[in-house]
């Protein structure tokens, strides 16, 4: 739920292609700029949007091969937090199905993939995951 | 769109120190593998990765390197890192690879602790 209007709203339609998620990234750079994030911040999110990207390019299984990505500027007078929420029409996942990466587990393991989701949550202030059959949306905000 | 990882890489007595300048993503991250594993084919077991021209690292990028620490930490070898932005460095530690890795803030603190 906003409590704050939206003082900059912009939405992608990325297809389901080898880095597009860059292009996700340099919006969120643009975002956070024009928010005056600090330089970590600004990166932070331009991982962590990169990393939502690559879920669902990977991950999704949707038919429509694409991924909708709104990156919403709120606050009031000033902008006090950029939220930015990456949809896909797959097939959606069970969080608790997710085993949590761990790096003694993965040094050894031939599958060292997986962390997607651990460095978004350790990267931006809030997460949300809303998951089913038509699909799967994850809510990301970061404060100014 | 791809944004082709460049790498330099400096061999030194006992040292092997691999510039990256780029996006590190699977091409990348495979890029800074076949690096890795000709110079330890060539005997090295003490790799520098400086990561002084590189913003931005995804996770299979990193996961391609847990991949060489893993084959340093077989071979009895060091893997080490430096010159990382700031979030480069959080995700490291968000996912635990200074366990295994060292980080250094530049090259000659680096260098040092190989030392």
């Amino acid at each position: 739920m906003r409590e704050n209007p939206v003082l900059r709203e912009v939405t992608l339609t990325l297809p389901m292609a080898p880095d597009m998620e860059v292009a996700a990234s340099k919006t969120a750079t643009a975002l956070a700029e024009f928010m005056r994030m600090s330089p970590e911040k600004v990166d932070e999110v331009r991982l962590a949007v990169v990393e939502a990207c690559i879920n669902a390019f990977e991950h999704s299984h949707s038919r429509d091969r694409r991924v909708r990505i709104t990156f919403a500027v709120i606050g009031a007078p000033e902008p006090e937090k950029l939220e930015i929420t990456v949809q896909d029409a797959g097939v959606g996942f069970n969080r608790r199905h997710v085993e949590e990466p761990n790096i003694v587990e993965k040094i050894r393991s031939t599958n060292k993939r997986g962390w997607g989701l651990k460095i978004i949550e350790g990267l931006m202030d809030e997460v949300e995951i809303d998951s089913g059959r038509n699909g799967t949306t994850v809510v990301m905000r970061k404060r100014r | 769109m791809t944004e082709t990882l460049k790498l330099n890489v400096d061999r030194r007595d006992g040292l092997a120190v691999i510039y990256t300048e780029g996006y590190i993503n699977n091409q990348g991250g495979e890029e800074i593998a076949r690096a890795a594993y000709d110079l330890i084919g060539s005997g090295y077991r003490s790799l520098l990765l400086n990561l002084s021209g590189t913003k931005i690292v995804n996770s299979i990028g990193i996961s391609i390197l847990i991949e060489i620490i893993e084959k340093m930490l077989e071979l009895e070898g060091r893997l080490a890192f430096c010159n990382l932005t700031p979030t480069i460095e959080k995700t490291f530690h968000i996912m635990g690879l200074a366990q295994y890795a060292g980080i250094y803030p530049d090259e000659s603190a680096a260098v040092q602790a190989f030392n």
